[in-house]
C-alpha cells in the first residue's frame, strides 16, 4: 500500500467512526426503546409469559423446567438440565454411540417408570431438544404419563386427561409447526388440583 | 379435522413461497427507487453531517472500496471496545468484560455479517452490548452488503463512467429507508407472536424447587434485524430454537420469511435497475432451483429419519423443538444456509448425514440460493460472468454480459473471487485438522468430527455463522483463524467486486447481436445452475467425501 492509500484509509475510518456513533443513537437506542414502549400494552406476553402462584413467579409458559419426582409430568431430556443461563442442544451427531446408548437407556427408564412396553415410548421422550428449554412434549408422551401422575396425586385420570387437553398448544392457523402439550402449565394445573391433605413428596433429593 | 404433518409441512412451504412471490416485487422496486433517489431526508443530512461526508460526491471504485474497509475497521474497533468495557455500561447484567480474542472474533463476526458466535449470549453479553453493539452491526453490515451489490449493478448500467456512487449515501439510505422501517414492523409482529422485549432478568424458584432465571432482553427488536439482514446471531445461545426468540410455529415461519425476503427482493431490484425484469427472473429462477433441490434432500432425510439415531429414537428429533418438528426445522435450515443468515432453530450438528451434508453444501455453493443481503446478488452475478465465459469458450466468441465485454481483466477479478473462499475453507480446515489439540475440541468422533471442522471454516469464510455446534472453538487458535476466515472471506470478494464494477462502468456498451448469448432465458438459468454445481463439486467433493459422504455411507 502506498502512503496515500493509508492516509485515505485512515480518513475513511474516521468518517465511518463518526457516522457509526450517530447511527448507534438511532439503531441501538431509539429503535429498541421504541419497540419496548410498544410492548408495554402487551404486558406479560412480551415479558416471557410468567406463570404465577399466590403472586409469586413459579415458571414461564415458554421455558421448560426440571421436574423431580413421580408426581410431575416429565419434559423432554435436556442437554443442560433446563438451565436458562446455558440454553442449547446436545450437538451429538446422527451416528454418535454415546447418544445411541443414552436413547436406549431412556427408553428402558421411561417404560419402567410408566409401566408400559418400551416400544410405546415416543421419540420426543428419548431425544434432547434444540434449546434444552423445550416447554412442550407430544400428546402421546403426555397420555403415556397420565395414569402415573393421576395415581401419585390422588386425582381421577379423567381430570388429568382434561388438564392435558386444556394445556395443549395447537399449531397456529392449524398448520404452522406442531401441536405440543405445555408441561409447565400442565404441572401447575395438576399441582393446584392436588388434594390439600396429600402428603408433600418432592421426590428427588 | 387435524391436518397430517406432511400436509402441514407442504402447506407451510407453499405459504412461504406465495408470500415471497407477492411481496418481493414491490419491495424490490422500492429498493431500486431508494438507491437512485436524488434528494436527502433531514435525518440523512444530519447523519452525513455527523460523519463529515459529502453526500453528492461520487466515488471511484478505489474510494468506494476504501470506505468499505474504513467502515469495517471502525465497526470492529467500536464493537471490541463495547465488549471489553461492558462493565462500564448500564444494563450490563453484572457480567465481566469479554476476553480479548473472543471479543475480536465476535467483532469481526458481526461486522462481516457472519454472526458466528463463540459465546453464549445469555451468560456473556449485557443488554447494552447486544443493542448498541451487536444489533447496530446487524443493520449496517447488511446495508454494506446491499450497497456493494448496487455498486456492481451500476457497473453494468453506467457507460464510460469513472465512479460507482457514494458508499456512505448508499449505506445510510438502505439503513434508514429500507432496513429500519422493515425491522420495526417485523419486531411488532414478533412481539405479538410472543417474542420477549424487556430490560430485566427475573430469578424465581420453579414448581419442583429448582432455581431458574426468566432471562429478559431487547430480543424482539434484535430478532427482526437478525433475520432481515441475514445476520443470524442469536440473542441466546440456542438462537431461534430458544422459546424466547421463537415461541411458536407462527413466529418460526415468519422468521424464515424475513430471512429470505430481502435476498429475493434484490433480484427484482436487479431487474428494475437493468431496465429488464427478465434478468431478475432468470437469476431468481437459478436460485430457486438450487433452493428447491436442497430443501427436497434435507426434508426427505429429516422427515424419513435417515440416520442411526433417528431409527433408534423413532424420529429425527434430537436437537429439534417439539413445537416445530422435522418439516419446518428442515425448511429453516435450508433457508439459513442458502442465505448468509446462519440462525438455527434446530441443532445442525444433530441433523441426519444427508440433511447436515445438504446444508453444508448450501454454504459451499457460495450462499447464492438466494444468498445473503447483497452478497447473494453479487455472488450470482459473478457466477453469471463465469457462465458466459464458459459459453463463449465453447463457440469461440468474446463473452459479454448485459452489454459489457468480459475480457481478461474482468475474468481475473472473477477467478480471484472464486478462489478466495475455497482457499480459506480448505486451508483453514487442513490447518486445524493437522493440530493434535483439535481432537479434544471435537464434539463427535470419526467422520462427523471432521465435518464439524469443515463446517466451521465453510461457515466462517462464507460469512454464514451457523455451526456444527459440538466443536469447541474457544481456543485462541480457533478464535483467530476463524476470525481471519470471516474477515478475508468478506473483504477480499467485496474489493474484487468493486474493482470489477469499476472496470465495467468504464466500458461503453456493446450492441446486442444475433451472436449474443441471451442471459434472461430459462436456458441461461439452467446453464448457470450447471456451472455453479460443477464449480462447487470440483472444489469440495474430496473434502465432503471425508465428512458427510463417509458418514452417510457408514
Amino acid at each position: 500500500m502506498t502512503s496515500s492509500t493509508i492516509i485515505d484509509l485512515i480518513r475513511q475510518t474516521a468518517a465511518g467512526l463518526r457516522l457509526l456513533l450517530a447511527l448507534t443513537v438511532v439503531l441501538g437506542v431509539l429503535y429498541p426503546v421504541a419497540v419496548w414502549a410498544l410492548a408495554q400494552p402487551l404486558g406479560d406476553r412480551a415479558a416471557g409469559q410468567p406463570l404465577r402462584e399466590d403472586g409469586r413467579i413459579v415458571g414461564s409458559r415458554l421455558l421448560g423446567q426440571q421436574f423431580d419426582g413421580d408426581r410431575w409430568f416429565q419434559g423432554r431430556p435436556s442437554a443442560n438440565a433446563y438451565d436458562s443461563l446455558a440454553s442449547g442442544p446436545s450437538n451429538l451427531g446422527p451416528s454418535n454411540l454415546d447418544l445411541l446408548t443414552a436413547i436406549a437407556e431412556r427408553r428402558t427408564d421411561v417404560a419402567a417408570r410408566e409401566g408400559v412396553d418400551p416400544a410405546r415410548v415416543p421419540a420426543d421422550a428419548l431425544t434432547a431438544s434444540g434449546s434444552g428449554l423445550d416447554p412442550h412434549i407430544s400428546a402421546d408422551y403426555a397420555r403415556l404419563q397420565a395414569p402415573r401422575v393421576a395415581r401419585e396425586n390422588d386425582l381421577p385420570l379423567s381430570l388429568v386427561e382434561q388438564f392435558i387437553a386444556a394445556n395443549t398448544d395447537h399449531r397456529p392457523l392449524g398448520f404452522l409447526g406442531e401441536d405440543g402439550v405445555n408441561v409447565v402449565a400442565l404441572n401447575l394445573d395438576v399441582d393446584r388440583a392436588r388434594p390439600a391433605t396429600h402428603p408433600v413428596d418432592d421426590g428427588g433429593d | 379435522m387435524v391436518m397430517s404433518e406432511n400436509a402441514a409441512g407442504l402447506l407451510s412451504i407453499g405459504v412461504l413461497v406465495a408470500a415471497l412471490a407477492l411481496i418481493h416485487a414491490p419491495l424490490g422496486d422500492y429498493i431500486a427507487r431508494v438507491v437512485t433517489a436524488r434528494s436527502h431526508s433531514r435525518v440523512e443530512r444530519a447523519l452525513y453531517r455527523a460523519g463529515g461526508v459529502h453526500p453528492d460526491a461520487e466515488q471511484s471504485p478505489r474510494a468506494y472500496a476504501l470506505s468499505v474497509l474504513g467502515f469495517a475497521a471502525a465497526g470492529i474497533a467500536v464493537l471490541m471496545a463495547l465488549q471489553i468495557g461492558q462493565g462500564l455500561l448500564p444494563l450490563d447484567r453484572d457480567l465481566p468484560g469479554v476476553p480479548f480474542w473472543m471479543a475480536f472474533n465476535t467483532a469481526v463476526s458481526f461486522v462481516t455479517n457472519t454472526n458466528w458466535q463463540p459465546y453464549a449470549g445469555e451468560s456473556t453479553m449485557g443488554f447494552a452490548v447486544q443493542m448498541t453493539g451487536l444489533a447496530v452491526q446487524n443493520f449496517v453490515s447488511a446495508a454494506v452488503g446491499i450497497a456493494v451489490a448496487i455498486a456492481l449493478i451500476r457497473g453494468f448500467t453506467r457507460e464510460r463512467h469513472g465512479s460507482l456512487g457514494n458508499f456512505w449515501v448508499d449505506v445510510v439510505r438502505i439503513t434508514v429507508r429500507v432496513l429500519l422501517p422493515l425491522a420495526f414492523l417485523a419486531a411488532l409482529v414478533l412481539l405479538a407472536g410472543g417474542v420477549v422485549q424487556t430490560f430485566t432478568d427475573t430469578a424465581f424458584t420453579g414448581l419442583s424447587g429448582h432455581r431458574q432465571v426468566l432471562t429478559g432482553g431487547p430480543v424482539a427488536s434484535q430478532e427482526a434485524i437478525k433475520q432481515l439482514g441475514t445476520n443470524g446471531g442469536g440473542f441466546f445461545n440456542a438462537n431461534s430454537a430458544h422459546p424466547f426468540e421463537n415461541p411458536t410455529g407462527f413466529t418460526n415461519l415468519f422468521q424464515i420469511f424475513l430471512l429470505l425476503l430481502i435476498p429475493v427482493a434484490l433480484t427484482r431490484t436487479l431487474g428494475s435497475l437493468l431496465g429488464d425484469r427478465r434478468h431478475g427472473y432468470a437469476v431468481l429462477g437459478a436460485m430457486t432451483i438450487l433452493w428447491a433441490v436442497s430443501l427436497a434432500v434435507t426434508t426427505w432425510a429429516e422427515v424419513a429419519g435417515h440416520s442411526q439415531v433417528a431409527r433408534a429414537a423413532g424420529a429425527a428429533m434430537e436437537g429439534k423443538e417439539a413445537r416445530f418438528g422435522e418439516w419446518v426445522s428442515a425448511l429453516f435450515a435450508v433457508g439459513t444456509t442458502g442465505t448468509s443468515t446462519g440462525a438455527v432453530n434446530a441443532s445442525h450438528d444433530s441433523l441426519t448425514p444427508a440433511g447436515g451434508g445438504a446444508v453444508l453444501v448450501n454454504m459451499m455453493l457460495g450462499e447464492i440460493a438466494p444468498g445473503g443481503v447483497g452478497s447473494g446478488v453479487y455472488g450470482i452475478l459473478i457466477m453469471a460472468i463465469l457462465t458466459v465465459f464458459v459459453a463463449g469458450l465453447m463457440v469461440g466468441r468474446t463473452p459479454e454480459l448485459l452489454g459489457k465485454k468480459i475480457g481478461a481483466r474482468q475474468m481475473t477479478y472473477v477467478a480471484l473471487y472464486l478462489l478466495a473462499t475455497p482457499v480459506l475453507v480448505l486451508t483453514g480446515t487442513a490447518a486445524a485438522i493437522a493440530r493434535d489439540s483439535t481432537l479434544d475440541a471435537l464434539g463427535n468422533p470419526g467422520g462427523h468430527g471432521f465435518s464439524e471442522v469443515l463446517y466451521a471454516y465453510a461457515s466462517a469464510a462464507n460469512n454464514n455463522g451457523s455451526a456444527f455446534g459440538g466443536l469447541t472453538v474457544t481456543s485462541d487458535f480457533f478464535q483467530i483463524t476463524l476470525a481471519g476466515a470471516m474477515l478475508l472471506g468478506r473483504l477480499i470478494p467485496i474489493v474484487l467486486v468493486l474493482l470489477l464494477a469499476g472496470s465495467l462502468a468504464r466500458q461503453g456498451r456493446v450492441p446486442s447481436t444475433a451472436g449474443t448469448l441471451p442471459t434472461h432465458t430459462p436456458l441461461f438459468a439452467g446453464m448457470l445452475v450447471g456451472v455453479i454445481v460443477i464449480m462447487t463439486g470440483l472444489t469440495y467433493v474430496p473434502a465432503l467425501a471425508l465428512g458427510p459422504i463417509a458418514e452417510a455411507l457408514a
